[in-house]
């Protein structure tokens, strides 16, 4: 799975928490949090969705690495690589 | 037409889940209604058989009361052929009318009679009646609506006789281009006419009609007290951290927990003020300020709050959460609630001083635990500190009951590992 | 149908009544040589002669008591009262006699006599020559109150008070005796019926007497503003015509009471009280009023102007009530 995928991957996981998110306006840096106003059940339900789509399962100790598309990109693709490694 | 909620005036019939001739069970859901808040699944108070349906799906608003079907009341009765005469005439067939949101569910009668009047709304005290004008009253009292809950246009917030007649023909639509939202995952697709637009103008006028209506009546009083949360963080950091992303509890659990469990301590704040008195309730069923995306909050209930274990509570709210947002709660969710819980931590707020949802008698508002200075055994050490708030009905309790219930809820957040 | 001022149309129904009845006549201060006090009796003097056309004393007691006594007797006596200012000094004949005899001689004596005096305030006249008491007036059973506003009312209105068997009294005010219009009714008026001035779907404007073209004013700024106004002019305070208010607020819901009177006690509260009593479950807002200013009158015109309502009043009264 290369980066591109894991990105597109990520962003529909999190419309599926937030219908109306714009891919287009989304900024891949930005805070999801403040971008989106999505609260913490939001969060774990996007955790949650991540373990589904990736059957990577964050610890919550890393949730807070999560924190924007690119740091969710980065997170995964570093645990895929890890997965694949093991 | 049951009122699904102190502020619903009127709602749509979106779709019948029984057809005539079906039998029903106390708790079956019947239909489905769309209130200006949400979808609602109504359920059946009582066992019988579907007899008729009166009300076919639509766009019509239809006013509380409006008798929606006929039920005959004959618990096991072997369903009738749809096209046999019904013979057995000797028990007339029960109009559904729910009882009004915070009735209590008593055993309902054999015969239940066609067409009730509405109860009246939740009388006021003398001096704080709401501001309706004399027309329009006669008007709501020919619709049997409750003009009290109405949104008043005229002057000094007043309920006039157009706000009535918008009320029974439904609220204003806006005219103008169809809302580029459309609600996901809803149970039907709403009409043309009705879009996001208006939904959210009913919703804000409906919440309007609420709260106006809360602090016309309900002599609020608050309290606010620092809660420690390091105890109560530190047990859900050692509990979350070995389990699975599907095993995690939300710390607003453990808010929504002790405040249920509090209210054991502090029975007087848990109920409703009707016909000019509380009427407690044994059942704690939490009701959850749950922001919907786009504007506007429902409260359903979390039932049972009290007894259910910190997993279960976590799997009802998650269910909960997801439901107010894709819009289909059940009737009883939204009738059901005996106070309310608002945490409004997630944006971090310090407090919340809450507005009572009449005609409940609290409302307990949760901030943000933030890291502070905090003296304990004579050190200043950094602590998270949590703002637990209080609005009570000063009419149902006084500030030394709700003084106890903060300090209960204070203690029972001191031991989570007991919750 | 012919234009001419209040003035000419109360002068032409006099004249007209004269002719028609030799019982028919008029006195009161300054009526015949000087031509009346507004000028409202010039030239009939010379028409009539000083048999119907008397010249009294300033002594308003005594020429009251003697139309009563004249109406008594069989004649349709006309008592002019220079103004309502004066009329306190008459009371005690209106009151006690005029209003009661009927009643106290068991029906036998009827005491068919016309009062016509001037009334209200705006001409710096202060104090003690503004006042507006109609609705003391209309406080009496035994007597009608009539309340002419129009051109066509000044004629209609004394046409018909001059047919009635019981003591009429017409307050004119004195702001309208210059004022022009259209006096058409050649049909006799009937006494004791409110007027829809302008029709309108919310908010009824119920006045009377001088305070009537304020309250059109008003209803056309109104319009402008997209409210449309009904106004009733109520034209007899006694009897007083509720089916025509009723009916008004059937549709309108709403009520505003116009007159120059002071508040408390005026007759703005009579018809609100009749409101309450026959229309309660028509309101959609308080009913409110708009009255002149609870002071004796000022003589200084900006002072007098802001101690008599006026249209900006009424639009505020309006918009607070919608």
């Amino acid at each position: 799975m290369n980066e591109t995928e894991i990105r597109d991957r990520v962003i529909k996981t999190l419309s599926g928490i937030v219908p109306e998110l714009d891919p287009h306006t989304l900024k891949p840096a930005g805070n999801l949090r403040d971008q989106l106003d999505i609260d913490s059940m939001d969060f774990l339900n996007f955790l949650i969705a991540l373990h589904q789509e990736f059957k990577i399962d964050v610890p919550e100790s890393d949730a807070g690495k999560l924190g924007s598309i690119d740091a969710c990109v980065e997170y995964l693709t570093q645990a895929l690589r890890q997965r694949a490694q093991a | 037409m049951p009122r699904l909620g102190a502020d619903m005036t009127a709602g749509k019939v979106v779709k019948w889940l029984k057809q005539p001739g079906e039998s029903i069970k106390r708790g079956d859901i019947i239909a489905i209604v769309e209130t200006d808040k949400a979808n609602v699944d109504v359920e059946s108070f009582i066992d019988g058989v579907l007899e008729k349906i009166l009300v076919q799906p639509s766009d019509d608003r239809l006013a509380v009361g409006t008798p929606l079907a006929l039920i005959s009341a004959e618990a096991g009765a072997a369903p009738a052929a749809p096209t046999a005469t019904p013979t057995a005439a000797a028990v007339p067939p029960a109009a559904v009318v729910v009882p009004e949101a915070v009735t209590p569910a008593a055993a309902p009668p054999a015969v239940v009679p066609a067409a009730p009047s509405p109860k009246k709304p939740a009388p006021t005290v003398a001096g704080a009646r709401a501001r309706v004008s004399p027309a329009a009253r006669k008007r709501a009292l020919e619709l049997q609506l409750d003009p009290a809950a109405l949104a008043g246009t005229g002057p000094q917030g007043r309920v006039t006789l157009a706000d009535v007649e918008r009320a029974a023909q439904g609220a204003p639509t806006q005219p103008g281009p169809a809302g580029p939202v459309a609600v996901k995952e809803a149970p039907t697709q709403p009409g043309p006419a009705d879009s996001a637009a208006a939904r959210q103008l009913r919703m804000r006028e409906a919440i309007a009609a609420a709260m106006a209506r809360s602090k016309r009546e309900i002599p609020h009083y608050y309290l606010a007290c620092t809660i420690d949360m390091k105890t109560a963080l530190d047990w859900l950091t050692e509990r979350n951290a070995g389990r699975a992303v599907t095993e995690r509890l939300l710390y607003a659990v453990l808010l929504i927990k002790a405040a249920a469990l509090a209210l054991r301590e502090v029975p007087e704040l848990n109920g409703f003020w009707i016909d000019n008195r509380a009427q407690h309730s044994e059942a704690i069923h939490a009701g959850i300020a749950i922001s919907l995306r786009g504007g506007g909050l429902v409260a359903p209930a979390l039932r049972h709050a009290d007894r259910l274990s910190l997993d279960e509570l976590m799997r009802d709210f998650q269910d909960l959460v997801k439901r107010a947002r894709a819009g289909s709660l059940k009737s009883s969710e939204v009738t059901d609630p005996t106070v309310t819980i608002t945490s409004l931590g997630e944006r971090g707020v310090d407090s919340v001083f809450g507005i009572i949802t009449p005609p409940q008698l609290a409302l307990v508002g949760f901030g943000t635990p933030r890291e502070r200075p905090w003296v304990v055994d004579g050190a200043v050490v950094p602590r998270p500190l949590l703002s637990a708030t209080l609005s009570g009905d000063h009419r149902a309790t006084d500030g030394h009951r709700g003084a106890l219930y903060l300090a209960a809820l204070d203690r029972l957040l001191q031991q989570p590992e007991a919750l | 149908m012919a234009k001419m001022t209040y003035r000419e149309a109360v002068r032409d129904a006099m004249r007209e009544a004269m002719r028609a009845d030799p019982l028919v006549f008029l006195m009161g201060e300054d009526v015949g040589k000087y031509g009346g006090a507004f000028a409202v009796s010039h030239g009939l003097l010379e028409e009539f002669g000083p048999q119907r056309i008397r010249d009294t004393p300033l002594s308003e007691s005594t020429f009251v008591g003697a139309g009563i006594g004249a109406a008594l007797g069989g004649m349709r006596p006309i008592v002019e009262i220079m103004t309502i200012n004066f009329s306190l000094l008459a009371l005690d004949q209106i009151v006690n006699n005029a209003a009661t005899l009927r009643h106290m001689s068991g029906g036998q004596l009827g005491v068919p006599l016309v009062i016509r005096m001037a009334t209200g305030g705006g001409r710096q006249l202060a104090a003690q020559h503004s006042h507006s008491l109609e609705g003391w007036y209309a406080h009496i059973p035994g007597i009608k109150v009539a309340t002419p506003a129009t051109v066509a009312d000044a004629r209609g209105l004394l046409l018909a008070a001059l047919q009635e068997p019981d003591p009429v009294i017409l307050f004119e005010h004195a702001t309208l005796y210059s004022q022009e219009g259209e006096s058409e009714d050649e049909t006799p008026m009937q006494f004791g019926r409110a007027a829809l001035r302008r029709p309108g779907k919310d908010v009824s404007l119920i006045t009377y007497g001088g305070a009537l073209g304020k309250t059109m004013n008003a209803a056309t700024q109104l319009a402008e503003q997209g409210v449309e106004a009904e106004v009733i002019d109520l034209r007899s305070l006694r009897p007083l015509d509720t089916e025509t208010i009723f009916a008004s607020l059937a549709h309108t819901h709403r009520a505003v009471i116009i007159e120059e009177a002071w508040k408390s006690g005026g007759f703005a509260a009579e018809v609100s009280a009749r409101i309450m009593e026959g229309a309660f479950d028509a309101l959609d807002a308080p009913v409110a009023r708009v009255c002149g200013a609870e002071v004796p009158m000022p003589y200084a015109q900006p002072l007098e102007r802001a101690a008599l309502p006026q249209p900006e009043d009424i639009v505020k009264a309006v918009q607070e009530l919608i």
